[in-house]
């Protein structure tokens, strides 16, 4: 009864939009994909709404083969992130389309109508122009329309990525409230983004896809306790996981001419080269601490973000309150030891301070 | 400064005003003038310079064995070839339009915009050399000098306009409107009459007003292809002109040729004004 994606390749010019992509998506459950741009997370939707057919590989739904049905016959409901609506219709009308279309009864074109645009917080919007609309109303307008729908796919494409700050801070909190209360038990959530935070707040289960490949998949915890490589360290961690070259030896942990002490979770290692992985956030101010220098310093709501410089690597430390730096100034900073990362020089993960693979 | 700029500025609105105004002003004067008026001295205000007649109006609606050039008949035969080759062509080329939009040709070279091209390519060449071709083409299908073969011509003249502008509108319609049109359980045609085609209603009516236009003013088509049997507007208008001008008569035709496209303008302005896309879609 799952939606089932196997081998699925997608190459409608040089590069694979989708290389090799399998899934298991089972109902009720909520699934992130997360990627940067152009990462395939688009196409690997309109794959599954049947938008766009797949050069190789199979998808199938309720034991039947999807890639054989239309997309207009699949019953599934997308949100784009640009906000997509019907401009000709109003706010009533344009939930009530897709209901039309499937012909059902006024009397439940109502029902499920009013439902939806309660869930969404549209009470009383009915018969507004969409043109009328800010844009955080205009994307519940299309959310409303996928969930009156009540199609057994859902699948949502970067649908807070067009808002504004403050409004995808609200729409976010909504959306884990929406999807707990408005979803059935027998719908599949699919929901894609670029925000590590996103994906950690919805808490499915995660897909990182890359250059149209499945790097990793797993629990949002497990993505971000453990990345599997480099790559997913980086597209999970916003800002990106800082990568150090540098080496272990039975003493110490090597790089940029810094020593530290070696970590619990480290003990183990061999002693050689490695690519280590440190989150911005593990990164202090300390008088004491090594000196870099700043290369820019910005300031995002309380935070600021210092990219920092030292020998041939460039860092970037989250401090968390608002500062004001000269660039080409030099600080001094400390990194949280416990907090290393080691990646093999083929940059798949060696050891994590929350136990992944030999730690 | 800005004094200058609001002097400048209403200076230029009223010469170009009267630019644009005072040759209708004339012909309107004009069409009420008799042979006396128009050739003795020049005249410009009826009563005081001249006196007015309705001579030149009349002319137009007489028959030519009272004396008149009945202008009647070529005018509705204008309206009907216009009207019929500009419905034929916006359907057709705004089915074509958003074909060229939305899918992805291929044959042989031929791609997309290639055919888009050649489409153009027909408003490219000068009419004179499609003037043969045309003439033996409707002469071989015996529909010369015929209303019905005005007809086919002028829609090979009229669609590549309707094509040129739907498949530019349509390409800044979002394709992800259709998408959500197809996801929401329509079929493509569905998708298309039902989604797309009422949020192109500016796109239409910009496509009809210049299939109209151009439709309407044709002259060159119009003269060579027709003789005796069947005659357009333009043609009967120029033909006016014989050994003796009859200005009062011909300034009371050409007023009445344009008074359609002026009536169209004015219905267009206020559609264009009211119908737009923006702020719907991002």
């Amino acid at each position: 009864m799952n939606l089932i994606g196997e081998k699925i390749s997608y190459k409608p010019d040089e590069q694979f939009h989708l290389n090799d992509v399998s899934f298991n998506f089972k109902k009720g459950n909520l699934y992130t994909i997360l990627g940067r741009t152009l990462s395939g997370k688009t196409t690997l939707l309109k794959t599954i709404a049947g938008l766009l057919n797949p050069d190789q590989g199979s998808i199938s739904f309720e034991e039947k083969d999807f890639i054989k049905i239309p997309v207009w016959e699949r019953n599934v409901a997308m949100v784009y992130q640009q906000f997509i609506n019907y401009p000709h219709l109003n706010v009533y009308e344009n939930i009530t389309f897709p209901l039309e279309q499937r012909k059902l009864s006024p009397e439940q074109i109502k029902k499920d109508v009013d439902e939806a645009l309660k869930t969404v917080g549209l009470v009383g919007f009915e018969n507004r122009k969409i043109q009328e609309l800010s844009g955080g109303q205009q994307q519940r307008v299309a959310l409303a329309r996928s969930l009156a729908k009540k199609a057994k796919i859902l699948l949502l494409d970067e649908p807070l990525v067009n808002l504004d700050y403050k409004l995808r801070e609200q729409l976010r909190e909504e959306f884990k409230r929406i999807f707990s209360e408005g979803l059935s038990q027998d719908t599949i959530l699919i929901y894609s983004t670029t925000d590590p935070q996103e994906v950690m707040e919805l808490n499915g289960e995660v897909i990182v896809l890359d250059e149209g490949r499945v790097l990793q998949k797993g629990p949002a915890k497990e993505i971000f306790e453990n990345p599997s490589n480099l790559k997913v360290a980086e597209i999970s961690n916003d800002p990106p996981m800082n990568v150090l070259k540098g080496s272990k030896n039975s003493k110490n942990l090597n790089f940029e001419n810094i020593s530290l002490e070696i970590p619990n979770h480290f003990k183990n290692l061999e002693d050689k080269d490695y690519n280590f992985g440190i989150r911005a956030s593990e990164i202090k101010l300390d008088e004491n601490g090594e000196e870099f220098e700043i290369e820019l310093a910005e300031i995002s709501g309380s935070e600021t973000l210092l990219h920092l410089k030292r020998g041939n690597s460039k860092i970037i430390a989250l401090i968390e309150e608002v500062m004001n730096f000269k660039i080409h100034e030099k600080v001094k900073i400390n990194f949280n030891a416990n907090k290393f990362y080691a990646f093999g020089e083929d940059e798949k993960l060696v050891s994590s301070p929350y136990g992944g693979t030999n730690g | 400064m800005s004094k200058l700029y609001t002097f400048l500025k209403y200076f230029f609105i009223t010469f170009w005003t009267v630019f644009v105004v005072a040759p209708f002003l004339w012909a309107v004067s004009t069409s009420f003038k008799d042979f006396q008026s128009v050739n003795s001295k020049v005249t410009y205000i009826p009563w005081l310079d001249f006196e007015p007649t309705l001579e030149g109006w009349r002319v137009l609606i007489k028959s030519p064995a009272k004396g008149g050039v009945d202008i009647v008949e070529p005018y509705f035969n204008s309206i009907f070839v216009t009207c019929t080759a500009s419905l034929i062509s916006i359907v057709l080329g705004t089915l074509a339009a958003y074909a060229l939009s939305r899918f992805t040709f291929k044959a042989g070279f031929v791609r997309n915009n290639d055919i888009t091209f050649f489409f153009i390519s027909q408003r490219i060449m000068p009419p004179i050399v499609l003037s043969i071709p045309f003439f033996i083409f409707l002469s071989t299908i015996g529909l010369l000098d015929s209303l019905l073969g005005l007809v086919v011509v002028y829609i090979v003249l009229l669609m590549p306009i309707a094509v040129w502008i739907m498949v530019d509108f349509f390409n800044r319609v979002p394709k992800e409107l259709d998408e959500t049109a197809l996801i929401d359980g329509c079929n493509p045609y569905q998708a298309f009459y039902k989604v797309v085609l009422p949020n192109s209603i500016p796109g239409l009516i910009v496509a009809g007003m210049f299939c109209i236009i151009f439709g309407w003013i044709d002259f060159f088509f119009a003269f060579i292809l027709t003789f005796t049997e069947v005659q357009l507007l333009p043609v009967k208008v120029v033909a006016l002109n014989s050994s003796i001008t009859p200005w009062w008569s011909l300034s009371a035709s050409a007023l009445v040729s344009v008074a359609p496209l002026i009536i169209v303008a004015f219905i267009v302005e206020r559609y264009l004004s009211k119908g737009n896309l923006s702020g719907a879609l991002k």
